[in-house]
């Protein structure tokens, strides 16, 4: 027998043998039963609240956990979550939240303020050493019981006056405070769940297994098998349960972007987490009721090495950021994918949209790099713009060391580092130029604009700035939100003028979705509402 | 045989502690720790981290302190994935990584043993040029070229296998072709040149005298030596199928130990990536021990010495 016939024999039998030919479409099944089927991203780092941080924990915490308030999908509003109602100080900084009589856990037993201050004391002790307790600074008393130096709990401003009511007091008035309860660091967990399989300290017990955990959300953990997949069913105790329209969700940990475009495309997902940004045209072109693509909460941009020369000049910097065609980078090299940008924080955040810019102006960046003792770029010394590894920030780096060429006659060296030395060489600011993000953590400008205090944590650029840190300053102290967003007008001009950093472009969160899957919110923070999300049943994928 | 088997297990036991000792230092040498994020950590929650990991700790008092825990079989806890400990994620992960490499194995001895002994029954022949051309073809294409084709035809195409997964059976069918593929090539040439020289040994050529069927030559007198080459190259390739297949896990989203392997080295995951070489190491160890073994019981010429 010839080879050839051998092969399509081996392949047809093997095919038979696994009973695959007349495969069910698992899509198609999932919207007649409401099983939702949905890519996301990398594998959970853990599914403890209060020790994870990241965007793909919380996409999966969100529908097991519910915070005191949550937020309305289409205007970012707070509304009531597991408090039926707040009321707040005249001050600004106590809040008293009423949580709901019929709010329960997962095992039947009610959700009481006690559970709140007690996630809360868990959150901020010094010995979990949770990555986002920072989240809770805002709190009175709270980082200096999470830094160790106050060891009574009672003394921090989180206590239950009885079963229902809990009384926050704040260090500055926060208007934000009630729509930071989406994000997980300020979830609620069970006490005797936790001490069932250890301390209150203690990282890495088994309490969320599945079998082992008790939620409070619209949605309780019945599989996690890691790296294949993460079930969530309707949890009957839920206290809104009658409105939750899904019976499942199956979270697939696929991190590969091909591999999950094509599970989509064989009917295996009603969502992608995310696409190539090189299948755009093509998605645009044969797939556009499946592409979806809306704005959200961050920003990519370069930061500049203020202690280094010849960053060290103002001029210089702001010459470097003038002469980036953010156009030309979103428009031509990633597909329209994101928005260019000439400010840090994204437009419309909670109602605040930057009015100061960088401009695109070559002219006037030779004309500073003139002034700056660099006629036509001479003098100027070589400097390197460093990345992490990654396609996409390799594309962009060329194209903006080409501009730079181009524009300043300035010799740019592109520097590729796997992320956690590119982490280490910015914590050291050990680089001229490096590509950057950031993420906004809550919806509020003070998210991205009290990265850049002096010293901060995340400013890595050497950035000081009295005047700046003065105004981030006297708007965490303001209750009116008028007078907040005045003085983050004026800190993000100064941001801009003195250019530490020079924007590139908003995010836009880009996926596949099916046309049948309704309620599923497009909105900056990219927080969806699962008890809102059903598929409307007529017609398959 | 039994003092050759001690003999070699008490040869792993300084090979091992050289491992244990450069992994160790190598990995604290690489820049960025484990806790290292976009987001930078606050300075007292790091001090923390590091305290609960003994990470603050000296680095020989942190060396010792590890080997101590090794001997009692303690591999540690997960840095980054806390919710396990290193020891469970290994238990976890490498029996799919372990069935998957025996799937593909099988696929690789399945298709390469058959097409490198015909190819040498039949050599310079139609016969012999397709499968050898086909080997050459599958040692050049990288699994992460054939794999997306595989499932392009096969799952999106032709609708036979799902495209991604590890849960039905029909998952494990393109995986385990995409990862044997190479190998099957690798064992089709080793397995051709064996036979052919086996086929032209005198022995074979005095059982053709002797008027022995040529059915009875091939089986009787010239397979067992035929497949020396192969067997020497199953043992790395064995090693190299269980702990080489980051790709196809990737691909085919495989909850398997060698994404958690790379996984582990990307995040500076100290704990794990020590546990993953260290469970690599063995195997490779034991692979080659058994090889060893099976040459000896193949060929009466090879001695355990």
């Amino acid at each position: 027998m010839k080879p050839i016939r051998i092969g399509i024999l081996t392949v047809v039998s093997t095919a038979a043998f696994t009973g695959c030919l007349f495969r069910e479409d698992r899509a198609a099944i999932g919207i007649r039963e409401g099983v939702l089927h949905m890519g996301n991203g990398a594998e959970p780092q853990a599914l403890d609240p209060h020790l994870v941080s990241g965007f793909t924990e919380h996409k999966i915490l969100t529908s097991l956990f519910e915070g005191l308030a949550t937020l309305d999908g289409t205007t970012l509003e707070p509304k009531p979550a597991a408090a039926e109602s707040w009321t707040v100080s005249d001050d600004g900084k106590v809040y008293r939240f009423t949580i709901r009589e019929n709010a329960k856990w997962s095992n039947g037993d009610p959700v009481t303020a006690h559970d709140y201050v007690y996630a809360w004391q868990r959150n901020l002790s010094p010995g979990l050493g949770s990555e986002y307790a920072y989240m809770l600074h805002c709190i009175w008393n709270a980082k200096v019981f999470n830094e160790g130096r106050l060891t009574d709990f009672g003394q921090v401003g989180a206590r239950a006056l009885d079963e229902r009511t809990l009384e926050v007091t704040l260090e500055n008035p926060t208007p934000y405070f009630p729509a930071m309860q989406i994000h997980f660091s300020f979830f609620p967990v069970h006490r005797a769940n936790i001490e069932r399989f250890g301390r209150i300290d203690e990282r890495g017990t088994k309490w969320t297994q599945a079998g082992n955990m008790v939620s409070n959300g619209p949605f309780l953990l019945t599989k996690w098998w890691p790296n294949r997949i993460i079930t969530v069913a309707k949890n009957p105790y839920y206290w809104d349960a009658n409105a939750v329209r899904l019976k499942e969700i199956n979270f697939y940990p696929i991190d590969n972007l091909q591999t999950e475009e094509l599970t989509f495309r064989a009917g295996g997902l009603h969502v992608t987490d995310a696409v190539r940004k090189s299948r755009l045209p093509k998605f645009r072109a044969t797939m556009p009721q499946y592409l979806r693509m809306h704005p959200f909460l961050g920003s990519y941009f370069y930061r500049f090495n203020c202690a280094r020369a010849p960053f060290t000049d103002v001029r210089v910097r702001r010459a470097f950021a003038m002469s980036i065609d953010r156009e030309l980078i979103t428009k031509n090299l990633l597909h329209g994918a994101y928005e260019p940008t000439a400010c840090f924080t994204p437009p419309n955040t909670a109602g605040y949209t930057c009015t100061a810019s960088i401009p695109y102006d070559v002219a006037a960046a030779k004309r500073l790099l003139a002034e700056a003792g660099f006629p036509d770029g001479r003098g100027l010394p070589p400097v390197e713009l460093l990345f992490n590894t990654s396609e996409e920030h390799k594309l962009i780096a060329e194209a903006v060391q080409q501009m730079w060429k181009k524009n300043l006659n300035a010799s740019v060296t592109l520097v590729n580092q796997d992320w956690k030395v590119y982490l280490d060489a910015l914590t050291n600011m050990d680089y001229y130029v490096a590509r950057s993000s950031w993420i906004g953590d809550y919806y509020d400008p003070n998210s991205f604009l009290d990265c850049f205090l002096t010293g901060g944590g995340n400013n890595r650029t050497g950035f000081s700035d009295a005047r700046y840190d003065e105004l981030i300053g006297r708007a965490a102290k303001t209750p009116e939100q008028g007078e907040r967003y005045r003085l983050f007008q004026e800190a993000e001009r100064i941001l801009l003028d003195q250019a530490p950093i020079a924007p590139i472009y908003l995010y836009r969160r880009v996926y596949l979705r099916v046309p049948e899957l309704k309620g599923w919110d497009e909105n900056l923070l990219g927080y969806v509402i699962y008890k809102n999300v059903y598929f409307e049943t007529c017609g398959a994928k | 045989m039994l003092r050759f088997v001690l003999r070699r297990l008490l040869e792993f036991v300084p090979v091992f502690f050289i491992i244990v000792t450069l992994t160790f230092f190598l990995i604290r040498l690489a820049p960025g720790g484990p806790f290292a994020a976009e987001r930078a950590v606050p300075e007292e929650v790091l001090k923390r981290l590091n305290e609960y990991y003994n990470l603050d700790a000296p680095l020989y008092v942190q060396y010792f302190d590890y080997l101590r825990d090794l001997a009692h079989g303690d591999l540690g806890p997960s840095f980054k994935k806390p919710t396990l400990t290193v020891s469970e994620w290994i238990a976890l992960r490498f029996p799919v990584s372990l069935e998957l490499g025996l799937y593909a194995l099988g696929v690789a001895l399945l298709i390469g043993l058959a097409a490198g002994f015909l190819a040498a029954l039949r050599p310079n022949t139609a016969t012999d040029h397709v499968p050898m051309s086909l080997a050459m073809a599958g040692i050049c294409i990288p699994n992460f070229v054939l794999g997306p084709l595989l499932v392009l035809v096969f799952a999106l195409w032709l609708e036979w296998f799902p495209v991604a997964g590890w849960d039905l059976q029909q998952d494990k069918v393109l995986p385990s072709i995409t990862l044997g593929a190479a190998y099957a090539a690798y064992v089709a040439r080793l397995s051709r040149a064996g036979m052919l020289e086996m086929l032209a040994q005198d022995f074979v050529r005095t059982a053709r005298a002797k008027g022995v069927s040529e059915t009875g030559v091939v089986l009787r007198h010239a397979l067992w030596g035929g497949m020396q080459p192969v067997v020497t190259f199953l043992g790395p390739a064995a090693a190299g199928l269980l702990t080489g297949s980051f790709v196809v896990e990737t691909i085919f989203q495989v909850p398997g130990l060698g994404r958690e392997f790379i996984q582990a080295a990307f995040n500076r995951d100290y704990t794990m990536i020590m546990g993953t070489v260290l469970f690599y190491a063995g195997l490779i160890l034991l692979f080659n021990l058994i090889v060893d073994i099976v040459q000896a019981w193949l060929d009466p010429r090879v001695r355990l010495s």
